[in-house]
Formats: C-alpha cells, structure tokens, sequence
C-alpha cells in the first residue's frame, strides 16, 4: 500500500516535472483518440450502408397463376430447405401491384389496367450476398433456361447479373475499409508509442542512475507505467470530451435532416461502446509503450 | 553483506558479519577486454580488508574506472572472479544485481543525482529503493545530511547547487544506508582543492565509521598526504601497492587540519569561502 502511494507520487511527480514532454504524449493521446472517434464511426457508417444493400439483394421466382395454396405452400417448404437460405417472403399478386403503384410517379398506368399483370412470387434472401448464386443454382439445377425444381415456379426475376455486381462491389469495399482502418489503428499505436518513447528517452540518465542505486526493474518501471496511464486517462478523457461535443452540436443536429448521419445510430457500435474502446485502448497504449520502452534503459 | 536497519557502528565497533573475515573485496588474476579488442584490466589480483580505506591511482585509461564498475557489475570481467565479501559476483543472478549494490554506496565523478529531485529527496531515493520505512527516511536522511554538511540545502534542486555541494549529496546517498564499502570515483575529479578536501575529510570521516572506502583518484598531491594505502595502476596492471608516507590514526578534525597544511591551504579563509559549516558538520 505504501508502496503503491509511492510510485503514484513518483509518476505525478516526474509528470510534472517533465512538463514538455508530458504534455507531447497527452496532445498526441488526444489527437489520435479524436480522429479515431471520428473515423471509426465513418468507415462503419460506410461498412453499414454496403451491408444493407447486401442485405437486400434477392431472387424472385415468379409463380403460376394456375398453382394451389398446397403447391405453394409445398415449394415454401423445398425453398426453406436449400442450404444458405434465410429468408423466403410469399409476395401476392396484390401486394406486388400495389408495391409497384407506390414506386411508380405516374400512378394512371396501374389505374388503367383492368386486370393485374403481376405474378404471385416467392423472394428468396441467401445468409450472405455471396451465397446467392448457389442458391439459384439450387432452384435451377441446369441453368436459368433449364428445369427449375418445382413445376409451378415460371421463371427467375432478371436480377441475377446486379446482384453479382453489387456483390463484387460491396466486398472489395468491406476489404478496402478494413484495410484503412487497421492501417489507422497501427499509424496510432505507433504515433503514441514513438512520443512516449521519446519521453523516456530523454529521461535515460535518471534510469540508469536509478540502476546504480540499486533499484530493481519493476521499482523503477511502475512509476513510468503509472505515468502511462495517466497521461492515457488525461489524454482519453479530453478526446472523449471533445468527441462528444461534437456529437451534440455537429452531428446529432444534423442526423435529422441526413439520412446517412441517422443510420449511424443503427448499424454503428453505439457511442458509450465507442467511448468504452477508444478511452481503455489509449490507457493500455501509453502504459504498455511506456512499459515497453523502458525495457532498454534498464538493460545496465 | 546485511544493511544493518538500526545499527550505525561506531569506530570502536567494527562490522564483523557472520563472523567470517573474508577481505571486502578480492580480485584474482581479473582481466577485461573490451568489445574491440582494448584490453583494460590485465590479470589484477588484489585484495582489501574490512574497514581499510584505500586509493586506486593512476593515469588516464588505466583501467580504474572500469575496475570500478566492475565491482558494482556494471561490466562483468572477461576472466577471473570479482569476489565482494567472499561471494563471486561474476556468478550472481542477473535479478541479485540490485541487492548487491545497495551494500556498496558509490559517488561518481559527475554525481549522479536525480535532477528532478530535491536533496532531501535523491538520498531519500537510495532508502526507498531498498523498502525502507517512511520513519526510517525521515530519521536517516537528515542525519546524513548533517553529516555531510547539508542540512540547509534540503529542498534545493541539484542544479541550484555548486560542484562540491552536488558531491556532498553524492556520498549521502551513498552512505545513507551505511553499506559496508563505499566506492568512489573520481570523487574530487570536478572539484577545486578545497572543496577536495572536504569531500576526503568526509570519506575519512565515513571510513571510521567501520565502512570500507575505496577512492580512485589521479590526485597525487592528495594521495601522498592522506597516508593510507595506495594501489598504482598502469595500463591494466597493479604496479604499486603501498602505505605512502607512515600511516596514522588521527581524528577527522586533526586529519582536516593536517591536509589543509599539507597542501597549503589557509584553515581558515579556504573553508569560509566554501561557504558550508565544514567544521561543525564534520569534527
């Protein structure tokens, strides 16, 4: 106990006596927390908006008019049971013209025809875009002009060739954006750890002398790694603050008027987990670079 | 080698640990090359009891200061052993390393101190390092303060102090947990004659105290009126090992005026411009 009052002592102590350097290693805290906070939510805003239109990419099978209720609640049954299907939505032929009334500017088309065009469909949604083709493999096993697997499916919406497209698009996007963010994440930890380093090293004398003395590592080393977390706590703490600040007057203003802003609150971490990461990520940062770093001073 | 806690041994009370008389410091045939080939200690063999206080002279580069380092195992030698109190320290454990050096108090040439601490607080730090109790600090601290001559300059950072007074805070740390042998490197090295003297009174003064003191020094001049042993280095070899001048027991304030005299120092003047209250601090 006594102890540990000690090295708290030691470590506000050479905190405030080495003011310069101490207060290098906070801003740099402060930077990095703050653009992280700003850019993670981005890049998941980015990831969200890619993964939802995965998410409704889907094949439509169009259906006799001509099928019973038991026919179809039948090929309901075959579609539920092909690997990688998640999702099959029986769509009316009402349902459908009204869908296509409400998308249509001009509604006098729909008004005009005396009798509805439209198919009863089933839409099929696959666990993951990628999983798509498979599963119109599955329901036409020689190809689109081939035989599907139930005689009362018609034909397969032309959507095949977007799907794909957006599929591709969609994954090198995912791919792009993780790459960014890790390589975001590594410049930090190293822009942290080269300040705290510095401030160390510009401390060296007093760790050898300290050796000298008769100090051993660990005596030496908490004061340094208490220092860490400080400086990660003060530094956190202030990125946080100010994250924060520009949520409320910046961001959440805004969220009303654009959509994209308002996604964020849906398919991003939340805010307090985003707070949680970033403010225990700069504690362990300063204090393992500080830890890390002293590793070579104490080599006497 | 056990830090005494409350003991501080008089001179008529020599250490005596585990009743063994082993000498404080043995070397036998100890050499050093260094990376690149300089070899600067070439098969020393030397031996030094307790409570002796001896001066390791000779010229620039002829292996003191590493013979030196070597005895806290700052350098390791490249053969032969480096016994301190009949343990080879050349076979100690990485993680003994700083027990070992909290029986040996050193003073350095350019001191050492922790700038961003106070006078009070750099010694205080020697006693920390071992786990010292708040009540032993606040009791041991002052009183080596006193005893070196400081006891006004407790809260002055080391850079508002001179050259002689920073040394002065030098050999407190090194004495505060009164180790059985006290090194010193080049303690008078920056210093004026003076304040030299001042700090070799303050040595003696500790060498009576029962603490073996070993002192490197290229002073000559000093060496041969201080009238203790006196091992000669040249180029990594032991080429004279000596009493110089007739050996003699004498009190701290007798020796202080012998030396002033012998150097020709004015008692009086030299000590008032150096400013501290040597005399009282020290007879």
């Amino acid at each position: 106990m006594g102890r540990l009052v000690f090295f708290f002592q030691e470590a506000l102590r050479a905190l405030k006596r080495n003011g310069a350097p101490s207060l290098a290693a906070i801003v740099t805290t402060v930077v990095t927390v703050v653009l992280l906070g700003m850019l993670i939510p981005i890049f998941q805003t980015a990831q969200g908006k890619s993964e939802e239109v995965r998410d409704q990419l889907n094949v439509q099978y169009a259906l006799y008019d001509d099928a019973t209720k038991a026919e179809i609640a039948n090929l309901r049954g075959e579609l539920e049971a092909i690997p990688h299907v998640a999702e099959v939505t029986f769509i009316g032929k009402d349902e459908a013209l009204a869908t296509l009334k409400s998308e249509l500017k001009d509604k006098t088309i729909v008004e005009e025809l005396h009798s509805n065009p439209l198919p009863n469909s089933f839409e099929v949604k696959a666990d993951d875009a990628s999983n798509l083709p498979a599963v119109q493999e599955a329901v036409f096993p020689n190809g689109p002009q081939g035989k599907p697997i139930s005689a009362i499916i018609s034909n397969e919406f032309d959507r095949q060739q977007s799907a794909e497209k957006i599929e591709q698009v969609t994954s090198a996007l995912k791919i792009v954006l993780t790459v960014i963010t890790a390589l975001l994440i590594l410049a930090s930890l190293m822009l942290v750890g080269n300040t705290i380093r510095l401030s160390i090293y510009t401390r060296r004398r007093e760790v050898e002398v300290m050796r000298l003395v008769g100090a051993t590592r660990w005596f030496i080393r908490w004061p340094f790694m208490i220092e860490g977390v400080v400086v990660g706590f003060v530094g956190g703490a202030l990125a946080i603050l100010i994250l924060w600040l520009g949520k409320l007057t910046i961001v959440d203003p805004l969220s009303d008027s654009i959509g994209v802003l308002a996604a964020q609150n849906s398919s991003t971490l939340a805010f307090p987990a985003l707070i949680a990461i970033l403010f225990s990520a700069s504690i362990l940062v300063s204090t393992i670079g500080s830890g890390v770093t002293l590793r070579r001073f104490l080599k006497v | 080698m056990r830090r005494s806690k409350k003991r501080n041994p008089g001179p008529e009370e020599p250490r005596r640990p585990r009743g063994r008389r082993a000498p404080i410091i043995e070397l036998s045939d100890v050499t050093k090359v260094y990376p690149g080939g300089h070899m600067a200690l070439d098969r020393i063999s030397l031996a030094i009891g307790r409570g002796e206080f001896v001066f390791l002279v000779g010229p620039t580069g002829c292996g003191k200061s590493t013979l030196i380092k070597m005895l806290i195992r700052e350098l390791a030698a490249t053969e032969g052993s480096v016994k301190i109190a009949g343990r080879d320290i050349g076979q100690l454990p990485e993680k003994k390393i700083p027990q070992l050096r909290r029986n040996i108090g050193t003073v350095f040439q350019d001191f050492k101190l922790l700038p961003n601490r106070t006078v009070y607080d750099n010694v205080a730090y020697a006693l920390q390092v071992i786990g010292a109790s708040r009540a032993e600090i606040r009791e041991q601290v002052p009183a080596t303060l006193r005893l070196v001559g400081l006891s006004t300059k407790l809260h002055s950072y080391p850079d508002q102090l001179s050259g002689g007074e920073q040394q002065r805070v030098s050999v407190a740390r090194a004495f505060v947990n009164h180790p059985p042998l006290l090194l010193a490197d080049e303690p008078s090295g920056n210093l004026d004659p003076i304040t030299s003297i001042g700090i070799m009174q303050l040595l003696y003064r500790i060498n009576k105290t029962g603490t073996t003191v070993v002192v490197v020094t290229h002073d000559r001049e000093m060496v041969d009126n201080m009238r203790r042993r006196v091992v000669e280095l040249y180029e990594g070899r032991v080429v004279r090992d000596e009493v110089s001048g007739g050996y003699t027991e004498e009190s701290t304030t007798e020796f202080g005026l012998r030396m002033q005299a012998e150097m020709g120092v004015a008692p009086d003047g030299g000590l008032q411009t150096n400013g501290h209250s040597d005399h009282d601090a020290l007879s």
